[in-house]
């Protein structure tokens, strides 16, 4: 067996005088502590706002950027008059390998489209991020590109999306009212199917995402897809 | 008897035997769209195409007789290329919708383009647009972009049913599949071209959207439809509540049976079971007082404690009505506990009037056990059999009565159930579904439905079949046999049976009665048996 004779240092004699070198270690704390006071400063007057004051994010004010590839919470996309883009084929819900997906599919008035989800929720809470349900959706109808971390509630119940959370990842719990008008199944009903096609259309709106914030010029790009 | 060669092994075959039947005797599965078994043969679909020794050109496999000395190659080179060059034209307008597809999981076009199939497709045209989602019956939806024309379901309502609502119209690419002028789908039989169809153009509307196929466990069971018997394939789904509505069965196809169903079933058996899950018995119930003949939730053990005194006191003075409903398991333990343990009269509720049977399938005994029951001796009673069991009732000379499955207001009329409700004697409900009779009973037993307890019925000629364990019993319901062994052991019966399984009661039907003789749920396996009986166990009547 081969022996590796480690060297351990030996102190010198300034060293061992110890008080000089606790100093110079206290000087790089402090050279960082007054250049940070004077930035932050300078910040607040609106002065050399190039240069970042302290290497921390100011989390939750300031956001890390994100990598594109990142998985983070689930959204449905939306189609022009306001349904979801999803045909109810459940292949998500089968390849889920946390069982998190629950979807009832119904009859689409449109005999081209066929399907759609009656109700679509996914409990995070259950969910590992896999990301699977994304690769294996035919239509391009559930994405995890919203750019949002920050999943976390005080009741179990809580962590359960439905289809107005999944269609508008900007609504957190508890959902207050229910703008959606093709028929589907949501807490706010209290569960009870909603809403139909034979409403007057309502205005087609976009996909009803707000970018977030660090991360505008990428999401512009793909909620246009 | 010619002998032919297929794939390097030798069989011989009768005459007049083509090369697609002589390749199944052999194991050897050729691809096939518009062959089927039971129907004519039209060899327009051109997948069974076969390699020929001698032969200029591939031969179809399902209208070439078999000959003396012939060599067949089914999985040659050129057999896999002329059946890829056959997927790639039924694709070119095939829709690609196989996500919102019900037939998808079980679909010819699918199992067969992963195996034959061209990965790389060559059409880029436009697909031609038909009509979709078109209800052409009460439980068949078709979708004509989906149809690849093979015809069978032409053939089944020309050749089976005999009602020719199918036709193909136009020709070429505009070929569509359709029903004549007037004409909708509504034969008795309808959804078995659903069966037939290999692809997703013709499917149940009653399964629409209901749950994906790779979602569902088959059972193999019977229909208790009528008194056939068809054999069925139980699809049913339990870890998934949110699909078809948290019920349990979801649908039901026939299984093949060469001496009963063939391949087929009625829709109304097909489509007769919601029953399983619908106004099902879910605790036991008893009557809080005599005046208000208000009923509260009770327990097994409360209503075991009540009714085991009662029963052990009866001495004879016990009338049981039994169900022909009931599998031949249940009817024994009623037979062998109520009867010869408590000398109960037992009568089985006669055969409702006004059941219509037909010369294929159905048949006018809507009870799918009357010849089980007629095995174990306990034979229809007179007409008033029942009626006269439930004036005894009422006139105070049964302390009390035991009735299974069957709906007393149907067959006594409500005033006389009242007067039964009203009386002294003790009137017991033991039965799976809510009917007017229950609210009326002294105590309501919850029992289990047969694809939940495993059990035989007997089908009109004699054949004994197993009904098969879908499913655990819903909610507080039991099996038959272990509520009366219970109730017998509570009683203090010396010689109580023990059957834990209904295997073990068939079993002792096997023991008891000549008819199931050397029988057991292993030998009667998926096609049953014939029970051993010299007398006609069908009514004359039946055809």
């Amino acid at each position: 067996m081969a022996v590796k004779v480690v060297q351990r240092p030996q102190l010198t004699f300034w060293e061992k005088l110890y008080i000089p070198q606790v100093l110079c270690g206290l000087r790089i704390t402090f050279r960082h502590f007054f250049r940070n006071l004077f930035l932050h400063i300078a910040h607040r007057f609106g002065r050399r706002t190039g240069e970042r004051a302290g290497v921390t994010y100011q989390y939750p004010e300031e956001l890390r950027p994100l990598f594109s590839r990142l998985r983070t919470r689930h959204r449905l996309m939306v189609r022009e008059n306001g349904a979801p883009r999803c045909v109810g084929c459940m292949l998500c819900e089968t390849v889920c390998p946390a069982k998190c997906i629950t979807i009832v599919p119904d009859e689409h008035p449109d005999p081209d489209v066929e399907k759609f989800p009656v109700r679509f929720d996914i409990n995070l809470g259950v969910c590992v991020y896999c990301g699977y349900c994304v690769e294996v959706c035919p239509e391009d109808a559930i994405r995890m590109d919203t750019g949002i971390l920050d999943i976390a509630a005080t009741s179990r119940d809580a962590m359960k999306l439905d289809i107005h959370e999944l269609m508008n990842p900007q609504l957190r719990k508890p959902v207050a009212s229910c703008e959606l008008d093709f028929p589907h199944q949501c807490e706010v009903h209290g569960g009870e199917v909603r809403g139909s096609w034979t409403q007057p259309a309502a205005v087609a709106h976009e996909p009803r995402m707000k970018p977030s914030k660090l991360r505008t010029s990428d999401l512009d790009s793909r909620s246009s897809a | 008897m010619p002998e032919l060669t297929i794939d390097g092994r030798k069989v011989s075959v009768p005459d007049g035997t083509t090369v697609i039947e002589a390749a199944e005797q052999l194991g050897i599965f050729i691809p096939r769209y518009c062959y089927h078994p039971g129907l004519s043969t039209a060899g327009n679909c051109r997948m069974c195409m076969v390699d020929v020794e001698n032969s200029p050109k591939p031969q179809i496999a399902c209208n070439l007789p078999a000959t003396e000395g012939m060599v067949v190659e089914t999985e040659s080179e050129q057999a896999r290329k002329d059946r890829a060059a056959v997927l790639e034209f039924l694709l070119a307008n095939h829709p690609l919708d196989c996500p919102v597809c019900d037939q998808a999981g079980e679909c010819d076009l699918q199992n067969y383009y992963m195996n034959f199939g061209l990965y790389d497709p060559r059409f880029s045209e436009q697909k031609v647009k038909k009509e979709k989602a078109v209800e052409v019956g009460p439980h068949v939806m078709l979708d004509q972009e989906r149809c690849i024309l093979c015809s069978r379901c032409v053939r089944f309502t020309d050749e089976i049913t005999k009602t020719g609502e199918f036709g193909i119209f136009n020709r070429g690419d505009r070929a569509e599949l359709g029903l004549y002028p007037g004409e909708t789908l509504d034969n008795p039989y309808s959804a078995n071209v659903v069966d037939l169809c290999p692809v997703g153009a013709l499917t149940e509307r009653s399964f629409r959207f209901k749950a994906r196929v790779w979602y569902l466990s088959s059972t193999k069971s019977v229909c208790g439809g009528c008194s056939r018997g068809c054999n069925t394939d139980l699809h049913h789904v339990t870890d998934r509540p949110h699909l078809n509505d948290a019920e349990r069965l979801v649908r039901v196809k026939p299984r093949f049976h060469a001496q009963v169903n063939e391949w087929w079933m009625c829709d109304e058996g097909r489509y007769g079971h919601g029953w399983i899950d619908r106004d099902r018995l879910g605790e036991v119930r008893r009557r809080t007082d005599e005046a208000s003949r208000r009923q509260v939730e009770s327990d097994w053990d409360a209503a075991e404690n009540a009714l085991a005194p009662a029963l052990a006191a009866a001495n004879g003075r016990l009338g049981v009505v039994v169900s022909a409903t009931q599998t031949t398991e249940e009817l024994f333990s009623v037979r062998e506990v109520l009867g010869e343990r408590f000398g109960a009269r037992i009568v089985v509720a006669p055969q409702a009037p006004g059941g219509k049977g037909d010369d294929f399938l159905i048949q006018a005994d809507k009870a799918p056990n009357r010849a089980g029951a007629r095995l174990l001796g306990l034979s229809d009673a007179p007409a008033d059999g029942v009626e006269s069991l439930v004036d005894a009732a009422i006139a105070g000379e049964l302390d009390s009565l035991w009735v299974f499955g069957e709906d007393l207001v149907e067959l006594v009329g409500a005033e006389k159930t009242r007067s039964l409700a009203l009386s002294d004697c003790l009137f017991v409900y033991a039965g799976t579904n809510d009917n007017p009779t229950v609210s009326l009973a002294r105590w309501v037993l919850p029992t289990a439905v047969p694809v939940e307890a495993d059990g035989t019925f007997v089908n009109c000629d004699g054949r004994v079949q197993r009904v098969g364990r879908a499913f655990a019993p819903l909610a507080q319901a039991r099996e038959c046999q272990r509520v009366l062994c219970e109730l017998a052991s509570r009683a203090g019966v010396a010689d109580a049976p023990s059957w834990s399984t209904t295997a073990e009661v068939f079993a002792a039907i096997a023991k008891s009665t000549d008819a199931f003789a050397g029988m057991s749920f292993e030998s009667l396996g998926e096609q049953g048996a014939l029970a051993a009986s010299r007398e006609p166990l069908a009514e004359a009547g039946t055809p």
